[in-house]
C-alpha cells in the first residue's frame, strides 16, 4: 500500500515537473514562464523528498521557489513583461534544428542512463540520518569545508558584481 | 526503496535537461534563456540527489546545495546584466546583441 502511494505521488510530481518545464519554454509572456518555473521547482522538491533528501527539498523551496523566483518576478515586472513568441524570428530551419538537437540530447541521456541502470537498481538501505540537516551540516563543516568556503566567496563576488552592474547602468542618463 | 528506483529519477533529470536545452536554443528573450538555464541546473541537481540515494551517501546532496548557490549567483549577475541592458535601451533579444561577433 505504501509502495503504491509513493508511485502515485512520484507520477504526479514527475508529470507536473515535465509539464511545467515545457510550459516555461512555450509561454509567450515571461511572467507566466516564471510562474510555471515555480511549479517546476516545487514538484522537484517533492521528488527530492521521495529520495529522502529532506534538507535539499527544504532549501529548494526556500532558496529557489522563494528568493530566486522573487528576484525573477521583480525584474520581469520592472521590465514590463514584453511578449516574446517562442517561434518568432530567425529562419525556420534554425528553430526546427534547435528542437531536433534538444530532443536528440534528451534521448541520448535517457538511453545512456537506462542502459546502465542495472548497476543503480539495488539501492542500499539507508539509515535515518541520510539527508537530514544534521548530516548535511556535518558534511559541510568537515569533508566539504573547502567547497563550502569557496561557495561563500562566489556568492560575495556575485553580490558585488550585481551592485557594480547596477551602478554602471545609471551613467547613460547623464550624457 | 519504496516507489520507483533511482534510474526513473535520472530519466526525469535527463528529459528536464533536454527541455532546458531546447529553451536556451529556441527563445530569444534573455529572461526566458535564464529561466531555461535554471531548469538545466535543476536537472543536474536531481541527478546529483538521485545518485546520492543510489550510493547511500549524502555527499551528492552537499554538491546539490553548492549548485544551488552557484545558480543564485548566476541569477544575480544575469538579472543585473538584463536590467543594465534595459536601462541602456538595448533590445532584449539575444539575436540582436551580436556586437561581439567576429
Amino acid at each position: 500500500m505504501g509502495n503504491f502511494l509513493v508511485w502515485v505521488i512520484w507520477i504526479g510530481a514527475a508529470s507536473g515537473c515535465l509539464a511545467s518545464g515545457v510550459a516555461v519554454i512555450s509561454f509567450t509572456n515571461p511572467f507566466y514562464s516564471a510562474l510555471a518555473l515555480i511549479g517546476n521547482l516545487a514538484s522537484l522538491a517533492v521528488l527530492y523528498l521521495l529520495v529522502s533528501a529532506e534538507f535539499v527539498a527544504a532549501a529548494q523551496v526556500l532558496v529557489y521557489a522563494g528568493a530566486v523566483m522573487v528576484m525573477f518576478l521583480f525584474v520581469i515586472a520592472y521590465l514590463g513583461g514584453r511578449a516574446d513568441a517562442p517561434w518568432a524570428g530567425g529562419p525556420r530551419w534554425l528553430r526546427l534544428s534547435a528542437v531536433v538537437a534538444g530532443v536528440a540530447l534528451m534521448a541520448e541521456v535517457v538511453v545512456a542512463l537506462l542502459w546502465k541502470s542495472d548497476r543503480l537498481n539495488d539501492s542500499p538501505k539507508i539509515d535515518s540520518t541520510f539527508g537530514s540537516p544534521a548530516e548535511i551540516g556535518r558534511l559541510l563543516l568537515t569533508d566539504h569545508l573547502l567547497a563550502f568556503e569557496i561557495t561563500s566567496i562566489v556568492l560575495l563576488v556575485a553580490a558585488v558584481g550585481g551592485v557594480v552592474l547596477g551602478i554602471q547602468a545609471r551613467e547613460p542618463d547623464a550624457d | 526503496m519504496l516507489g520507483p528506483s533511482v534510474p526513473w529519477y535520472l530519466a526525469i533529470s535527463g528529459i528536464l535537461f533536454g527541455i532546458g536545452t531546447v529553451g536556451v536554443m529556441l527563445r530569444r528573450s534573455p529572461l526566458i534563456v535564464l529561466l531555461s538555464l535554471e531548469i538545466m541546473l535543476n536537472a543536474g541537481n536531481l541527478a546529483l540527489v538521485g545518485f546520492s540515494r543510489s550510493w547511500g551517501v549524502s555527499d551528492g546532496q552537499v554538491f546539490a546545495l553548492a549548485v544551488m548557490a552557484v545558480a543564485a549567483s548566476e541569477v544575480c549577475v544575469g538579472l543585473g546584466l538584463i536590467v543594465a541592458m534595459a536601462r541602456k535601451r538595448l533590445a532584449l533579444d539575444v539575436d540582436e546583441l551580436s556586437e561581439l561577433r567576429g
